[in-house]
């Protein structure tokens, strides 16, 4: 059993957890993530680990009640314990030799983006933190971003704070701008990362994303999470989840991610219809 | 006076229109007269052909006497001195290769059915519990050994050292142990209540399993032996799944048996009230011909599939899989395609699959494995309508351990190199057994060979000490 040390609620529909692990949290990397499992019912679902305190022995998730597994999550309090937590899974993030990088977090992705931008401005890397939002009032971690990177640009899809459009269009200008950016890290959508991907290949930018297939175990024994890298299946679990973006397969994401859409669906109904209760 | 009879006694089994629907135990056991009537065909021969056929070493004529006499439970205790999981070896050992494939009754008749015995008895016990010796949990010896995976391998080493008074503590990845016992094979075949009796009994006996603990991961080999552990039995398994690299294995609704089986098995997917999905099909071809593909295709047949196909690119003659799982396959109704291989798997416009291609084989002559070798039939394709492809075309072991623990060599395969005699790996103290070493066979052998290096880490550590 791990313990919620404690709950913090982002916005409306974006959680914060702190969670006692002391094993992972020992080893936890930017990057890597966690699997839960809420309860004996409950299906394995994978979470990027946000942050990790190795001296309390604790690590924090950050996730978006979007189905039935993470709406129980959401459920429980500081003090409740979640039944399973394994990690830390995948390979850390690894940085090249940059001077300048262009972090890009959309929505709940900005949770992830958080503590890639921390890690590279530790490194004394010039960071820009580009975050996306629909609106002003779903805005998660404005001052955590904004204290690690050099220039944080927020932006809303309707312009109710910060620049006024995609992130794709800000970053755009911030290239034909002048900005030389070494690398780009996009963690968010699929459809984001696909378009940010598209952004920076004209440019011949490196960038890398943090991809999220379906999984199960999280540790290379099922390939449920295989993605097409390049021409290659490779397993997201083991050998991700950060890839060049440029060589990702992304339509072929889209679609297996939609494989069990109805049966999501039918599983918050009854979770919602309180046929079961966490 | 011995029963003559030249069959086994038959078993009862769920009537096949019946179960091919539901996922409870196909086979039901013999009764006390069935067991008692069963056991009286042993010989009890001077040589013991069957002893030296059984991994493990179970003392069979000694248990089957007891059984024969109705002396059930010291039937089942003579045979827990040698195997630590008897309710699972009896089910799904391969009995026919080992044990009874060596029974001097087998020679002009069907051999005993030593399997089905070991199952009576082992379940006797469990229905009897009360009458079953409680194990003392050991005085310890103060030494620490670690086992890396909770299936048959290392659930037989640790069963064996902590017998031995050692502190065995089992490190799983999993939330639960058992291994391919709990997420492979599936409850029609093994009921999972029963796994988890067997471990619950290790427990008892002193050993010590943390899950969720992945070993290359969170903590390394070499971590592990600097806490403390004197030496470390690697049973980790050969999980990783292979696909055939032919078009379209990326659609949407293509599963490696490992994913389908483990949806089902481990997360219970099959049940309304558990939150993991899996495909509900209509038409389903599984490629491949071992145990696992009767497994995955009978597991869709009772998930209500209408078609169930096994392709397969050679003949009924070469299927790896036991005689008694092709057989109750068949009478469930799966559809064999025998001679078949797949070319490409065929997806629709919303990346779907809808359609698996093959072209037919013909046996050409033997390769170094002694089967003869499918040849392609130019120009002989065709398509068989499905909405899911399950690849079962075999697994291999996880680099993970290999790759984080320097010193530890593995061969081109994958497998873990280790000494025959000691089952040592190439690092002093590391030891491993099971698929790990010999890439996917079967349970029994994986749990002779925790056995094995059971044996041999006691030996380590006390000529160390």
């Amino acid at each position: 059993m791990y313990k919620i040390l404690k709950k913090k609620q982002l916005n409306d529909s974006i959680t914060l957890m702190e969670i006692d692990a002391p094993f992972i949290a020992k080893k936890a990397l930017a990057g890597q993530f966690i699997i839960y499992r809420v309860d004996e019912h409950g299906e394995r679902i994978p979470l990027t680990i946000a942050d990790y305190d190795r001296e309390k022995g604790s690590i924090t998730i950050i996730f978006q009640t979007i189905g039935a597994s993470t709406k129980e999550l959401a459920m429980l309090n500081e003090g409740d314990s979640i039944l399973d937590v394994v990690g830390p899974l995948g390979v850390a993030t690894e940085y090249g030799d940059v001077k300048r990088v262009a972090v890009v977090g959309g929505g709940v992705g900005c949770a992830i983006a958080y503590p890639q931008a921390k890690a590279l401005h530790k490194m004394g890397v010039e960071v820009d933190l580009i975050a996306g939002f629909r609106s002003k009032d779903i805005v998660i971690l404005e001052d955590e971003m904004a204290a690690v990177s050099t220039h944080f640009h927020l932006c809303t899809d309707d312009g109710s704070a910060g620049y006024h459009g995609f992130v794709t269009n800000k970053l755009k200008e911030l290239i034909d701008g002048g900005a030389k950016f070494d690398e780009v890290i996009a963690i968010g959508p699929v459809p984001m990362m696909k378009f940010v991907c598209k952004t920076t290949e004209p440019y011949g930018i490196k960038t890398i994303v943090s991809l999220n297939p379906i999984m199960v175990d999280g540790t290379g024994m099922c390939g449920g999470c295989r993605v097409t890298v390049d021409g290659k299946i490779r397993y997201a679990c083991v050998d991700g989840p950060d890839f060049d973006g440029h060589k990702v397969d992304f339509d072929e994401l889209m679609r297996r991610n939609s494989t069990y859409k109805e049966q999501e669906k039918a599983h918050l109904c009854r979770l919602t219809g309180g046929v079961r209760n966490a | 006076m011995p029963n003559m009879q030249m069959t086994k006694t038959p078993v009862t089994e769920q009537d096949p229109k019946v179960r091919a629907r539901n996922f409870k135990e196909v086979c039901l056991g013999y009764t006390e007269e069935e067991a008692k009537f069963e056991a009286q065909r042993c010989l009890n021969c001077k040589h013991r052909p069957c002893v030296s056929g059984c991994p493990v070493g179970v003392r069979i004529p000694d248990f089957i006497a007891k059984v024969a006499a109705g002396e059930f439970m010291e039937a089942y205790n003579i045979i827990k001195s040698t195997n630590s999981l008897p309710a699972i070896s009896g089910r799904v050992c391969p009995q026919e290769n080992q044990c009874e494939g060596k029974c001097v009754r087998g020679i002009k008749g069907e051999p005993v059915a030593i399997g089905r015995l070991e199952r009576f008895c082992a379940d006797y016990a469990m229905n009897h519990a009360d009458e079953v010796e409680k194990v003392e949990k050991p005085q310890s010896n103060g030494h620490k050994v670690a086992v890396v995976g909770a299936g048959p391998s290392g659930l037989t080493c640790a069963g064996d050292l902590a017998k031995q008074g050692y502190d065995v503590t089992i490190f799983e990845a999993f939330h639960t142990a058992g291994g391919v016992l709990m997420y492979g094979i599936p409850e029609f075949r093994l009921p999972k209540a029963i796994v988890q009796k067997e471990i619950d009994n290790l427990k008892d006996l002193g050993v010590n399993v943390m899950t969720n603990m992945v070993i290359g991961k969170v903590l390394s080999i070499d971590e592990l032996m600097k806490d403390g552990f004197e030496a470390v039995f690697v049973g980790s398994g050969a999980g990783l799944p292979r696909f055939m690299g032919i078009d379209g294995e990326a659609l949407v609704g293509v599963y490696s048996a490992n994913e389908y089986l483990t949806r089902i098995n481990l997360m219970k997917a099959y049940l309304e009230d558990y939150e993991t999905p899996i495909k509900k099909s209509k038409s389903v071809a599984v490629v491949g011909g071992g145990n696992v593909a009767m497994d995955a295709a009978r597991s869709a047949m009772r998930l209500g599939a209408e078609h169930v196909y096994i392709v397969y690119r050679r003949s009924m003659d070469e299927l790896p899989a036991r005689k008694e799982e092709v057989h109750h396959a068949m009478e469930e109704g799966i559809e064999f395609m025998l001679l078949n291989n797949p070319t490409k798997i065929i997806g629709d416009e919303n990346g779907n699959v809808c359609g698996i291609e093959c072209i037919k084989m013909e046996l050409g002559e033997p390769d170094e494995s002694g089967r003869r070798r499918p040849v392609e039939i130019a120009g002989s394709e065709f398509v068989i309508d499905v909405d899911t492809v399950i690849m079962s075309i075999g697994t291999s072991p996880n680099p993970l351990i290999r790759s984080t623990t320097p010193g530890v060599e593995a061969n081109k395969r994958g497998c873990l190199i280790v000494n025959e005699e000691t089952n040592q790996t190439t690092k002093e103290g590391v030891y491993a057994g099971g698929d790990a070493v010999t890439g996917a066979a079967t349970v029994i052998l994986a749990m002779g060979a925790g056995k094995k290096a059971a044996a041999s880490i006691d030996e380590y550590i006390k000529g160390k000490n």
